[in-house]
Formats: structure tokens, sequence, C-alpha cells
């Protein structure tokens, strides 16, 4: 990583899809100790900003760096440092053990490590290690997926409504993990239920139609 | 690289997983078995026998089944992924586009070509086990042919799987591409050719851009040099080519075709939108 606490500057993005505006100038930036709820509205732009910052879009316009890399040309790099969960977990066809090797061989995370945290959630990866990852429970699926983005340690944490799929005892597990968080990162949360982030998130972003509306440190 | 190897690793244990891949298994296995059955390696037919002839059955077949087979089990693969959400959470990992795409490539291209592959190798055990001669010259250039014609729909199913969002667009898109082909190896030919509406050597060198087409020529003229079976063509081609030339050019072709295809697929895979 290059030497900076700013973890992703975002700076005057533009990103339109099939004529419609998306993203509209936004501006952005998140340090390390940011731990951000990003909320707004259904098409507000949160998961778009949250895509282009992982360099699944490209931007029409403006600048985006993630530690100090551009998350499009050098993905690789920017990656390295980004644990991200999606809102829904994909049907991944692997069956657990695979998906557990991919994510070693790929990020350097060790699959002991990711049993640990994944027991810390009550789930059992070794009983299930052959199943495939698709035909776990929803809550299953979710949990090994915040297993897997928490043993990674990096900098940037990326949740777009994480706890969907988790029952209440599952979701005071997770938020318990995040606060055990022992090292210095920054967070995302795409989120519209605030009050389940109160105590996690120190800055709260307001997105609408494609703009940052308010942003404000707790 | 190492990334490259474990996400084919990976598409090939998916795919050794997958229904899809026994039933193509299971098509090209069943056919060898069914031609052993009906007794094909012991008919005559246009002066074909024994192992030779079950070669030349086995290439008709390929012809039709395989571009398909090809084509709408391979489009899945980017679109899929990406309707799926499974492109976003394993692009989130630190691999590069072009590990996870010629990943993708590679293991598909094992799954595809190795059951037609083996299935061609039991006929050739099988006539072994007959007593029979084995042209292993012919054996070692059809299975050149049966490469170079998965490389090239191959190609071709990765452009579509990048160009289109939607899985059932590729899958439209597949039968479109197919069908075309097929058309343009016979039929469309033959009317353009009885309409006068085009001169010959065009309508042959449309044929020839056609890679089923030079698969074809060039799985015929294994078993006979002269092309008889295809009439006065023949002549054209061996005359303008060259019997060396032709096989070549049926080997090199359909594979650079499917080189040129897959680097556009990898190029909208690189300048596009991932999701």
């Amino acid at each position: 990583m290059k030497a900076s606490t700013v973890i992703v500057d975002v700076e005057n993005v533009r990103k339109r899809f099939q004529g419609a505006t998306v993203l509209d100038n936004v501006n952005l930036q998140i340090s390390l100790g940011d731990r951000v709820a990003m909320m707004g509205p259904n098409g507000a732009g949160k998961t778009t900003l949250v895509r282009c910052i992982l360099g699944f879009y490209h931007i029409d316009g403006g600048r985006i760096r993630v530690t100090g890399y551009d998350p499009v040309k050098e993905r690789v790099e920017v990656l390295k440092s980004v644990g991200f969960i999606p809102q829904l977990p994909p049907p991944v066809k692997l069956t657990v053990g695979e998906l557990l090797r991919f994510v070693e061989r790929s990020s350097g995370t060790s699959a002991a490590a990711i049993r640990k945290k994944a027991e810390e959630m009550e789930l059992d990866v070794v009983k299930h290690s052959q199943k495939p990852f698709f035909k776990l429970s929803g809550g299953m699926k979710q949990k090994l997926l915040i297993a897997i983005a928490l043993a990674r340690r990096s900098r940037l944490l990326v949740f777009d409504e994480p706890t969907a799929s988790l029952d209440p005892r599952a979701r005071e597990h997770f938020y318990e993990m995040l606060q055990s968080i022992d090292y210095e990162h920054a967070a995302i949360y795409i989120t519209h239920r605030a009050e389940e982030l109160a105590g996690l998130v120190n800055r709260e972003i307001y997105m609408d139609l494609g703009k940052v509306v308010d942003d404000e440190r707790i | 690289m190492k990334n490259l190897f474990l996400i084919s690793y990976l598409d090939i244990r998916e795919s050794l997983r997958s229904k899809w891949f026994y039933v193509y298994a299971f098509v090209f296995g069943g056919l060898m078995g069914l031609f052993f059955i009906s007794g094909i390696t012991d008919s005559v037919v246009m002066g074909f026998t024994g192992l030779s002839r079950l070669l030349l059955v086995f290439m008709q077949v390929t012809i039709v089944i395989l571009p398909i087979f090809i084509l709408i089990t391979t489009v899945k693969s980017i679109s899929g992924d990406r309707e799926s959400n499974i492109l976003e959470y394993m692009l989130s990992f630190p691999i590069s586009l072009k590990e996870y795409y010629w990943g993708k490539f590679l293991g598909r291209f094992v799954t595809v070509f190795f059951p037609v592959f083996v299935a061609l190798l039991v006929g050739v055990v099988w006539g072994l086990f007959k007593g029979g001669a084995i042209p292993w010259g012919m054996v070692i250039l059809y299975s050149l042919l049966i490469l170079s014609l998965c490389l090239s729909f191959l190609g071709v199913a990765f452009f579509i799987s990048t160009l289109v969002k939607s899985h059932d667009v590729g899958l439209g898109l597949s039968f479109a591409v197919w069908i075309l082909l097929l058309a343009f190896i016979d039929v469309a030919l033959i009317g353009l050719m009885m309409q006068n509406r085009v001169s010959d050597g065009v309508v042959i060198t449309i044929a020839m851009l056609n890679p089923l087409e030079a698969f074809r020529i060039g799985a015929i003229a294994l078993f006979d040099p002269e092309l008889t079976v295809i009439g006065p063509v023949a002549y054209y081609l061996l005359d303008t080519l060259g019997h060396g030339f032709l096989m070549l050019y049926a080997v090199v072709y359909p594979i650079l075709v499917g080189a040129l295809f897959a680097f556009f697929g990898y190029a909208l895979f690189r300048k596009k939108d991932l999701l």
C-alpha cells in the first residue's frame, strides 16, 4: 500500500447508464479509522459508488484512488486491501472447501483463519466442506462470506447490507465480531437500517439522486 | 499465472459436477457405443470400411453436435456468472481479469475437448481390439481437427458471453451463430449458386471462411484425399490450395478464428463494466 491514511479518494466522479446519470460529481474521502454508514433511498447511487470503488464499473469522469491505486487499472493491488460482502450471497457452484482454497490461493488468507472466524459465528466449515456453497442455507452462506471477509484482515471492509439474511442471534455475533476487529481499518456499510449500526459507525453519509447530500461525523 | 491455473482448475471441478457435462460426455461416449453396436466398423459405404468408416460417421455427428454443445454450455460462463452476481463476488478478490478470463477459457477447453477426444480414443482401442490396422496419421490429424473446432467455437462462445449482459440473449445468439454456420455449409450456398447471384469463386470463399466447413473439408480429406465425396468443388480446392495446404488450413484457420474472437471477448471484458 502506498503510504497514506486516506484509503478511498473519490474526486468528481460521474457515472451514467444508458443516458441516465447515476453518480453526479461525487466527492468523498474515507480514511483509516472511518466506519461509514452509507444510506439513501433505492437508486440513490450507493451500490454504484461502491462498485466503482471496487473497480467493477468504469467511471465516465473524475478519479478514484483506493489505497493510492486506480481500481480499474490496478485492480489486483486495490483488491489486496479490500474485503467485500455482497448483499445477497451469490450461488457459487464451488464446494465450501473449494471456495476456501480459492480464497487462500488468491488472497493469501489461511483457511484456518476463516474456519476460526466461522466458528465464532457458530458455523462448522469442516462439516460442510464437501457441500456446494449454493446449497447452504441463506444464513450459513452469509456467515461464511462474513468469516472470509474478516479473516482477510483487509484495510478496507465493504459491506452491502451484510445482515440481510442473518437471524437476530447471528446479527449479534456479527456486530460483536466487527467491534472486536483489532487492527486499523476503514469500513463502508451500505444500509437502510442505521439504528442497527449505532455504536459501530462514526460517520454517516447520505446519498440521493447520485450525489452525496450529507456527510456527518458522529 | 498461479491464479490462472487456479481458476481453470476450479472451473473444471465445477463442470465435472454439472449435469451438462454428463449429458455431453454421454452423448459422445454413447454415440461411439452405438456405432459399435450398429456394426458401423463392419459396414462398407462409399468404399470406407472399418475404423475409417467409424471416424467418418463420428465426424459427421461432430459437425452438428459439437458446436452447439460448446456454444450453449460456454456462453453462460461469463454472462451467467455476471447475471447471478457470482462474478461480482469472485472478482472482489485480487485476481487480474486476464487470469480470470483465460483461466475460465482453459478450464472450459479441457471440459469440452476431452470427452470427444476420449470417445475417439475408445474408438481406436476398439479398432485395436477388433484386430484392424490403426490409421495413426488419420487419428492424430483428426484429433487436431477436433481440437481446432473446439477452440474455434470456444472463442466465439466467450466473445458472446462477454458481449451480452443476459444469459438468455447469449443463448439466442449462440443458436443464431450455429444455424448460420450450418446453413452456410450447404443449404444457403447451394441456394446462392443456383440463383447465379454470385460467382462460384465467391461461394467457395464464403464456404471456406466458415470454420465448420474448414473442419468438414479437412476431415473428409483424411479419408478421401481426392475429395470425390464433395464433387467438382474438390478440383477447385485441390488445384488452388493443394492437399497439404488444405489440411494445414483446416487445422489452423478455425484456431485463428477462435483466437480472434477470444481476444475480442477479452478486450470487451476489460473495457466494459464488469457487472
